[in-house]
């Protein structure tokens, strides 16, 4: 029952998680700008993976409206961002802040590509190993064909 | 009656599977060359009865069989009838069944197109493909029977398809990305044969490279078709989002991509041996993980599908017992697996090793960023995280500009050794040279742009690369041009899919930095002037279509004074979800898109418009369907098609 | 065949399986945790955020959050739109017969609608703020209707419940924390 009933809910929200457009006025077009990266940058609470740029949910409009005048207060990016931080957690910015649980999340790529490095190292390193390896044998077929040919 | 007949032919599907699991692997073991040709029809009937189970539903679909579950949520009397064919895949069940069904016509594939293989290796393969074959029929019948009925009791007229997903994107791209999901399960099964039989040699990458091809090419064209859908079907213009599911089909491709390269040298030095098996078994782990993460709800999604913990449980078990399996198989069978070949830190193999390791980076930087939600909600006890297009951009960029740049110098590198001045000759030019380029391009388009300088530089260094490697091949035979016509059609393959990510390159690089939009308030008469363009509002009127109302407005553009074209962007109301979908209208062109999409009716028979003008932004998709044109050319390539001979020619010499 | 283990010599090749397997194990964790689409809330154990509100019986009279204090009381979010908001009404209803103070926050809903529902359905709540932009929804962190806070008799938010209130989640969650509550400050 419960699968059932939140189901339902979730097509609702789906079905009203489509594109949506605002026709607000900004005082210059700095501050337009500002609301488009700040709108595209907050995730929507309500839809399934959806900014609110993208999303026609009541409370995507409500939030884009407070956007707006926090932004028309005069308010910094951050601060915005802060505002919906407090509200909304982590789960509003798709930017994670980096505190102790996203350490790993923003400085693991970094750690990939070092790995990636020293992999690189390491199988350059083995292979020559294995190319002087090589010539060792072709070294000992040289002695070895010279021992044969003193045996002769 | 009829959806009886395809659940039936599904459970006969299901014993076949089982046949083809076991018989040709029992052949093997016990020496019995009966029971391993055995396979070649078995598979044959597999993919008869999934067809016939898949003809089925689709025939539920055509005849509005509403007593149908499946049919009852997914599909309406009045729903045009390219879309009752599209919807058999519009939903978890039958989009399932369509995967089972790909994966049996792949195994067709191979009884048809590996004659080459030994006996052997043949039932190997298939008895491997007939387990996974197995695993999903198995699992339709329990958790996701589309054929369920609701009788007595059932409803007159369907729920409608998802407008959303009514839409010539969907008829296409699904069949497309599961015929190259599915597809990497043959060089899996390849790999995994290998490792049964013990004969890790380079006859298993020439076996693999065609198929691995074919697979990466329609995985191409779908992610591609993909994205195109979004630009056009979500109404905001944007063209790929960092979703769970996206990433879910990106990895594979990315995976992929290093397969395709590193099966190169591994069939022509023998390098890599154990690192390629790897490979083709994680492109396919990551197809099936993708698989998991789109059916089981554990990750939100906008194309996540009806949420059941017991699917993905289902599917969670299956992918421990194959991708566990495999790669418990590859720790002890590579073992004592080495190549003597030698190669200098400058060659082709070196060169391919950097491919590997920095798409394997980057494989692991998505996986890293779509399943840490996950992860952090585990060890945080419950707290929620979102991890979004702004991260994806910052950690996948970087890699991807390295990895590009190591494109446009490999392209002379020779296989064992390359000098290094043969290396670096000329390619301080061609850099200062494409630096030129692209500022001419930047200052033709608009505004300087850092970002825009480093990558497309990158773009056209990489051309110069492919351009030099052409005429020095000509040039080598005195500028006979006809001598191109001698070339391999793998070398062309190689040429187009390396061209299609330049020109890829450069429709994201000018979309995302020179594409400008306007949000406004528009009343009839009003008009608006965008980057040269003027925009104007004409009127709004009601239509009705077969299953939706629809207001369309008419929005005329203009360029000095010249008509472009007229755009009918429509806001449309589908009656039997109750839904709204915004259909953009586009005039598409090879260097601009015009793009408006309607928003809420505000007062005074005034609309929210939003105007974009998007530059290169087909180029996108220009350039992913190059590529996997590419990866296509290059399977047609003679070298495949003579190996039997070759393989029996090295057979006698040895 | 199985008679003893394989040699492994090279050490390094079991790490794919290492990694799968922890990866395994994570997505198998992922099935005991609840829903995705659910938020946990910021303001636990934080004061009810002000606020300067209408009520929606007489909008002349100012709510604000000096209204909340004094008893253990429940904060509803509901709207006339809200299909969900009407099954667990009758919920409700019993609730506050039981002697639980139910503040009504009325979210982004046309007044006029929302008195006639009330009429229609019964009003057991003590009061209605009327929320016509969701500011205060905001403040909360809502995101949707029906959602239900619990406060405690200083105006702080201890408990945050999502989705339609049943007996159930009456019998098992709400109740217990509001008896808790109400246990400490007596």
């Amino acid at each position: 029952m419960m699968n059932i009933t939140y189901g339902c809910i979730l097509l609702l929200f789906a079905s009203a998680c489509v594109a949506s457009i605002d026709a607000h006025d900004f005082p210059d077009k700095q501050m337009q700008l500002r609301h488009q990266a700040l709108i595209e940058e907050l995730r929507c609470p309500q839809c399934l993976n959806t900014n609110l740029a993208g999303s026609d949910a009541m409370i995507a409009r409500d939030l884009r409206r407070e956007v707006r005048r926090l932004l028309v207060d005069g308010k910094s990016d951050n601060e915005i961002l802060s505002f919906m931080y407090e509200r909304y957690g982590d789960f509003v910015l798709y930017t994670p802040r980096l505190h102790m649980g996203t350490i790993f999340l923003w400085f693991g790529p970094l750690l990939f590509f070092l790995a990636a490095i020293l992999i690189f190292l390491s199988i350059i390193k083995n292979r020559r190993k294995s190319a002087r390896e090589e010539v060792d044998r072709e070294e000992l077929a040289a002695i070895l064909r010279a021992h044969a040919k003193d045996l002769d | 009656m009829i959806a009886e007949l395809g659940h039936f032919s599904l459970i006969l599907a299901l014993g076949l599977s089982l046949g083809l699991t076991t018989l040709p692997a029992w052949g093997v073991q016990t020496g019995n060359i009966t029971l391993m040709q055995c396979g070649d029809s078995i598979a044959k009937g597999l993919f008869f009865f999934l067809l016939l189970a898949f003809l089925s539903l689709c025939y539920a679909f055509v005849v509005d069989d509403f007593s149908v579950n499946y049919v009852a949520s997914n599909s309406n009397s009045a729903l045009p009838p390219q879309y009752k064919i599209s919807a058999v895949w519009g939903a978890h069940e039958g989009s399932f069944l369509l995967w089972t069904l790909v994966l049996g016509g792949w195994t067709l594939a191979v009884t048809l197109c590996s004659r080459d293989l030994s006996v052997d290796m043949r039932a190997r393969v298939l008895s491997i493909l007939g387990f996974l074959a197995f695993g999903f029929t198995l699992f339709s019948l329990l958790t996701s029977n589309p054929f369920e009925r609701s009788l007595p009791v059932f409803p007159v007229e369907g729920n409608d398809l998802n407008p959303l997903l009514q839409d010539f994107g969907l008829i296409v791209h699904p069949p497309m990305l599961y015929i190259g999901y599915v597809g990497f399960a043959v060089p899996f099964a390849l790999a995994i044969a290998t490792l049964w039989s013990g004969r890790l040699d380079m006859a298993w990458a020439r076996w693999s490279r065609p198929w691995t091809n074919v697979a990466w090419a329609f995985l191409t064209v779908g992610i591609t078709l993909g994205s195109w859908w979004a630009y056009y079907e979500l109404g905001w213009g944007g063209w790929w989002f960092w979703d769970a599911v996206e990433n879910a089909s990106f990895m594979p491709w990315l995976v992929g991509t290093a397969l395709i390269h590193s099966l190169a040298s591994t069939e022509k030095r023998a390098v890599f041996k154990t690192w390629t098996v790897l490979l083709a078994i994680s492109a396919f782990s990551l197809s099936l993980l993708g698989g998991f993460l789109v059916r089981s709800g554990v990750l939100t999604s906008v194309h996540a599908f009806a949420q059941d913990p017991q699917r993905g449980m289902y599917i969670l078990v299956f992918l421990i017992f194959v991708v566990g399996g495999s790669l418990a198989l590859y720790a002890v069978r590579a073992q004592g697996i080495k190549s003597n070949t030698t190669y200098s830190w400058s060659s082709r193999e070196a060169m391919i090793l950097v491919n590997n390791l920095l798409l394997v980076v980057a494989t692991a930087v998505v996986l890293l960023g779509t399943l840490y939600p996950l992860a952090y909600e585990a060890f945080s006890g419950g707290k929620k995280l979102s991890v979004g297009p702004p991260y994806f951009n910052a950690v996948f960029v970087p890699v991807m500009v390295v990895l590009f740049i190591f494109m446009a110098i490999s392209q002379r590198s020779r296989w064992k050794d390359t000098k290094i001045d043969l290396l670096l000759k000329r390619q301080g030019w061609y850099v200062i040279g494409s630096i030129g380029l692209t500022t001419v391009l930047m200052l033709s388009l608009a505004t300087f742009k850092s970002y825009v300088l480093l990558t497309t530089t990158i773009a056209f260094w990489i051309l110069a690369n492919l351009l030099e490697n052409v005429f020095q091949r000509v040039n080598r035979k005195r500028w006979n041009w006809n001598y191109l016509l001698t070339q391999p059609l793998s070398y062309y393959g190689m040429l187009l899919g390396h061209l299609g990510m330049v020109v890829m390159m450069i429709g994201i690089c000018c979309t995302v930095y020179y594409s400008v939009e306007r949000d406004l308030r528009m009343a009839p008469g009003d008009e608006i002037e965008l980057a040269g363009y003027q925009f104007k509002f004409v009127e709004t009127r009601k239509f009705t279509g077969p299953n939706f109302t629809s207001d369309q407005a008419e929005i005329v553009v203009t360029r000095d004074g010249q008509e472009v074209i007229s755009l009918f962007p429509e806001k449309r109301f589908y009656s039997a979800r109750g839904s709204i979908m915004t259909e953009a209208d586009i005039d598409p062109g090879l260097f601009r898109d015009l793009y408006v999409a309607l928003g809420e009716p505000l007062a005074q028979s005034a609309w929210g418009v939003r105007i974009q003008i998007k530059p290169f932004v087909r180029w996108i998709w220009i350039g992913g369907l190059l590529s996997a044109l590419g990866g296509m050319v290059a399977v047609g390539d003679k070298r495949y098609r003579k190996s039997r001979r070759d393989d029996l020619a090295n057979f006698l010499k040895i | 065949m199985w008679a003893r283990l394989p040699v492994i010599k090279n050490k390094s090749l079991i790490i794919p399986l290492l990694l799968f397997f922890s990866l395994a194990a994570l997505l198998w964790r992922s099935f005991s945790l609840e829903d995705p689409s659910l938020l946990p809330s910021q303001l636990l154990d934080k004061p009810f955020p002000e606020f300067n509100l209408e009520d929606l019986h007489s909008s002349s009279r100012i709510r604000n959050a000096h209204d909340l204090l004094g008893d253990v009381s429940l904060v509803n979010v509901w709207a006339t739109w809200c299909v969900n908001c009407l099954i667990e009404h009758p919920v409700l209803t019993r609730i506050a017969q039981g002697g639980v103070t139910i503040v009504g926050l009325n979210y982004n809903d046309d007044l006029q609608k929302a008195l006639a529902w009330l009429d229609r359905h019964g009003d057991p709540y003590s009061f209605h703020v009327r929320d016509n932009n969701g500011t205060l929804a905001i403040d909360l962190g809502v995101y949707g209707a029906p959602e239900t806070f619990i406060i405690d008799e200083s105006g702080i938010i201890r408990y945050r419940h999502i989705g339609v209130v049943t007996e159930e989640v009456w019998a098992e969650k709400l109740y217990p924390i509001i008896n808790l509550l109400r246990g400490k400050s007596a």
